[in-house]
């Protein structure tokens, strides 16, 4: 034990020694503007340019851009209807995701932590199972028709559409607004009930109006999900045409002219409806000059609350949960059969599955990393306003980019550029692929969390003789801890789910969703017990890893108090 | 509009004891200050007024009607927290507004009623602004226009003038209370500023560890304070340990530590009885010239401190004790430098006895 003592200290004081000389190089200026310029570098030419580059490298290359008539009244169509989709289904999802987020938080409790972990289940259920999962559910024998008959199956179409968007936006949803109700300062609140507002008059008048920016950000989050997700739409589609099935129809029959127009006008009209949406909501006030005192007195008693309560809850598990984890639910039947021993012991199909596991988690945990290391500097930037209003002002728009490209244009995009651009090894175009589609994710939720620390504090710590980096470590790091694991969360899920861009770039290596892609369709033959199984390890292993982060979460922000 | 009462009620937070079997009455209309020092229980107790806590045990009434199971909105006591809470998303006006729109008047009705009330504390000029561009005081005056223009009877200030400046802090305690007196309301007033308390306060309560010390009228809680803690906490006095040497009917002779003895009320002490003398400073007097008093005796000034329209002097009497002294007008001729030697003394009626305290004294002298 001696022995081993003095070694220890030496290492230990070599990292304070190395520490210490980082943040002595933090306190000047060139340091600073190294870093920042590299961040904002890494930002254009590893999350944006590839995003777009193919898009318009493509609009620029081909000789002659040129849709029949017929094709572009097609496409305006599938537009409008991406959008009308997008809008009602975030809509619906803030209507149906605050009643959850606000359980969760107000009913502090064994249940509710449960169900707060739950509600992250379609982040982890890759896209594509989430698609066929959906089908299988709604329309197809074994689902909802089983119960109910077949007259209330819905077929795919515009309204399986909207019931797939409506369950992967979900915990987009409850997950911002949980963090926006554990900020809210309830004495707003208390100040209007003892002012003679019942509960609900309280809520609707007072909170949700002050937290109308966490609810336009959760709403623009899901509303820019269900504008690009490709992969999961197409299964449940049927014939109908949305923005994004347009694009995978025109890919699949070569209609290289109207792959370009539809992802410009896609990217551009999203472009547009965000800066709309942004620029207009702050305005409308809504003054709370109508109350309706004896109805929403009865809205606040206890039977209604639990009535309201109940409905949320249902609506969850009928129409998020069940539906999601429909596919993987006969796992459960081949838990116990000798399946589950073949799969364990790596037999026949096994053996790739789990190397693309392996490889899927080691992607997911890169990505986040390089996300952490790049995204911080930039979330910093936005949030305070370095080197100008205007840089970040930029910045902050550009952030948005790589979520509203719709995922098939971002996949070719990807793609065209990785494999004209660089001769990197495929894993590492998939793990950089994986920081474009993140990014925004993580950038944003931090950005946000930093701009909820007054300046103040790091003023005070940095006139108390605090050098930039031990500022940042020692006070704006242990203050955002919960929403950099929040956003690291978001970032590793989505990577580990994601199955449309990936799909693009990867040309021999097969990470854990495109794998079950492959089961799914039929390409490789498996049992159904076999497939069910395989989803069922994928969503098991993250939701554990999902549960094992946020219990670091969750201690980390109780320490800092 | 309501008499409120506390029927032995407790209330605690785990195992912290916030509030400790407490009983009192506040009458219909009376200006109260609670007052104690930090972690007293004074927000809980105004928070158990207002509904937005339950008692453990125990029973408030409001006008002799039991309220535990009345929800807050169903009260009729506005809480006043101490950061205002002014709707950040609301105009002045909206804001004050809240109250009756909430309770169901017509828009029309509550604007009204919200622009009379705004007039009352002078602000109609700052009607459409938001409560982030408007300044502490005014802030504090929307706050409280937000509470008499709510219908309520009740208002429970907590630290109402906490958040601002010294000066201001002045200037406004008395507008507040007018302000409240004139409109009819019965206010709770919590604070730790025992100038505050007694200069608006109708009855002043004070707490300590969530039991009450002392409740009555500023007057007498500061001539005759129940125990150390209250002389302490309201007025400044210097403690002084001794014993009951003898009685002679009302008075009392105790000698105090270093072998002084002075002339005390007796009340019901025995003799050889440990006990404090309390004597606030403005009571003891000192001069060059014999003063006519019951307790007197000679004294060498130790420490002057200059407090603008009074001086505090610090004077070791024979014995080796220091005791304080604080005179006050601009008399230029009674000051005195560090050295003088001076007679000091006080009326035997000034002299505040206590029982030794089964604590000691330093932790009955306690204030956090």
């Amino acid at each position: 034990m001696k022995a081993t003592k003095p070694s220890v200290s030496a290492s230990h004081s070599i990292a304070s020694r190395l520490l210490l000389n980082l943040e002595r190089l933090s306190a000047k200026t060139t340091t600073t503007k190294v870093v920042y310029s590299t961040a904002i570098l890494f930002f254009l030419l590893i999350v944006i340019t590839p995003a777009i580059a193919g898009i318009i490298v493509q609009l620029f290359s081909i000789p002659r851009l040129s849709m029949s008539a017929e094709i572009w009244v097609k496409m305006r169509q599938a537009v409008i209807w991406s959008f009308v989709i997008g809008l009602s289904v975030s809509s619906l999802d803030v209507l149906a995701g605050i009643p959850v987020a606000w359980l969760i938080v107000r009913r502090r409790g064994r249940l509710t932590t449960i169900l707060d972990s739950l509600v992250d289940i379609p982040f982890v259920v890759p896209t594509v199972a989430l698609g066929f999962s959906i089908l299988e559910f709604w329309s197809n024998g074994g689902g909802i028709a089983q119960f109910f008959g077949s007259p209330y199956a819905v077929p795919p179409g515009a309204v399986l559409i909207a019931l797939l968007h409506f369950a992967f936006s979900f915990p987009v949803i409850v997950r911002v607004m949980v963090g926006e109700f554990l900020n809210y300062r309830e004495t707003y609140e208390v100040a209007a009930r003892t002012l003679g507002a019942s509960a609900f008059t309280a809520v609707r008048t007072v909170t949700l109006p002050i937290l109308r920016p966490g609810i336009l950000a959760a709403f623009l989050l899901a509303l820019a999900r269900s504008l690009s997700e490709t992969g999961a739409t197409i299964i449940v589609a049927g014939t109908f045409e949305t923005g994004t099935v347009f694009i995978y129809d025109a890919h699949a029959s070569n209609l290289t002219s109207a792959v370009v127009i539809a992802s410009l006008v896609m990217i551009v009209s999203s472009l547009v409806v965000f800066a709309l949406i942004k620029l207009l909501a702050p305005r409308i006030r809504v003054a709370p000059l109508k109350v309706w005192p004896n109805l929403e007195r009865k809205l606040s008693k206890p039977p209604t609350v639990a009535l309201r309560n109940s409905v949320s809850l249902i609506v969850f598990l009928l129409f998020v949960l069940l539906p999601c984890l429909f596919i993987a639910l006969p796992a459960i039947q081949a838990a116990s059969s000798e399946t589950v021993t073949e799969a364990l012991s790596g037999i026949g199909p096994w053996k790739a599955f789990w190397s693309s596991m392996f490889l899927s988690y080691l992607v997911a945990v890169l990505a986040t990393l390089v996300n952490i290391v790049s995204g911080l500097p930039l979330a910093i930037l936005i949030a305070r306003n370095r080197f100008g209003t205007r840089l970040a002002k930029i910045i902050d728009a550009l952030v948005d980019l790589p979520i509203v490209v719709p995922s098939l244009a971002l996949g070719v995009s990807l793609n065209f550029f990785w494999q004209n651009v660089s001769a990197l090894p495929e894993f590492w175009v998939i793990v950089l692929a994986h920081t474009t589609i993140t990014y925004s994710y993580f950038v944003r939720t931090m950005a946000a969390s930093i701009q909820g620390i007054a300046p103040e504090l790091e003023d005070a710590a940095t006139t108390l003789g605090g050098l930039p980096l031990r500022v940042f470590r020692r006070i704006t790091l242990p203050l955002t801890k919960y929403s950099l694991l929040s956003g690291a969360i978001l970032v590793f899920t989505r990577s580990v789910d994601e199955t449309g861009a990936t799909s693009a770039v990867a040309v021999t290596l097969k990470t854990a969703p495109i794998l079950l892609v492959s089961w799914i369709r039929g390409t490789v033959s498996v049992t159904p017990a076999e497939r069910a199984l395989g989803v069922g390890f994928l969503v098991a292993t993250s939701f554990l890893a999902l549960v094992f982060l946020r219990l670091i979460a969750m201690r980390q922000s109780t320490k800092v108090g | 509009m309501a008499t409120i009462r506390f029927t032995n009620v407790s209330k605690s937070f785990g195992k912290v004891v916030a509030l400790d079997d407490v009983s009192f009455e506040v009458e219909d209309g009376e200006y109260v200050c609670v007052l104690g020092p930090t972690g007293s229980g004074k927000t809980t107790l105004l928070k158990l007024i207002a509904g937005l806590l339950n008692p453990d045990h125990g029973t408030i009434t409001f006008d002799g009607r039991p309220v535990n199971k009345v929800s807050a909105q169903n009260r009729n006591a506005v809480y006043v927290p101490q950061q205002y809470a002014l709707f950040p998303h609301l105009t002045v006006l909206q804001n004050v507004a809240f109250g009756p729109l909430a309770r169901g008047a017509p828009p029309a009705a509550a604007l009204e009623t919200a622009s009379k009330t705004l007039e009352l504390v002078r602000l109609t000029w700052r009607a459409s602004a938001f409560p982030s561009e408007l300044s502490g005081g005014m802030q504090q005056r929307v706050a409280l226009a937000r509470g008499l223009a709510s219908g309520a009877g009740l208002l429970l200030l907590d630290e109402p003038l906490g958040a601002l400046d010294a000066r201001l802090r002045l200037d406004l305690r008395h507008k507040l209370r007018d302000l409240v007196k004139n409109s009819g309301f019965t206010a709770i007033h919590v604070t730790h500023d025992q100038d505050e308390a007694m200069s608006v306060g109708d009855e002043i309560i004070v707490l300590r560890n969530g039991k009450i010390q002392d409740h009555g009228p500023p007057r007498r809680v500061y001539r005759k304070p129940s125990n150390i803690f209250v002389a302490n906490l309201i007025g400044n006095a210097s403690f002084l340990e001794g014993l009951v040497d003898s009685t002679v009917g009302e008075t009392a002779i105790i000698e105090l530590r270093g072998g002084l003895t002075v002339q005390a009320p007796s009340k019901n002490l025995t003799l050889t009885d440990p006990v404090i003398l309390a004597l606030r400073k403005e009571r003891l007097r000192i001069s060059c010239e014999r003063l006519d008093l019951d307790n007197l005796f000679k004294g060498e000034v130790r420490a002057v401190r200059f407090l603008g329209n009074s001086r505090e002097y610090l004077i070791r009497v024979p014995n080796g004790l220091i005791i304080a002294s604080r005179t006050f007008g601009g008399n230029e001729r009674a000051e005195y430098a560090v050295g003088d030697q001076v007679l000091a003394g006080f009326l035997e009626g000034d002299a505040m006895v206590f029982g030794y305290p089964a604590k000691g004294l330093r932790e009955e002298l306690e204030i956090e």
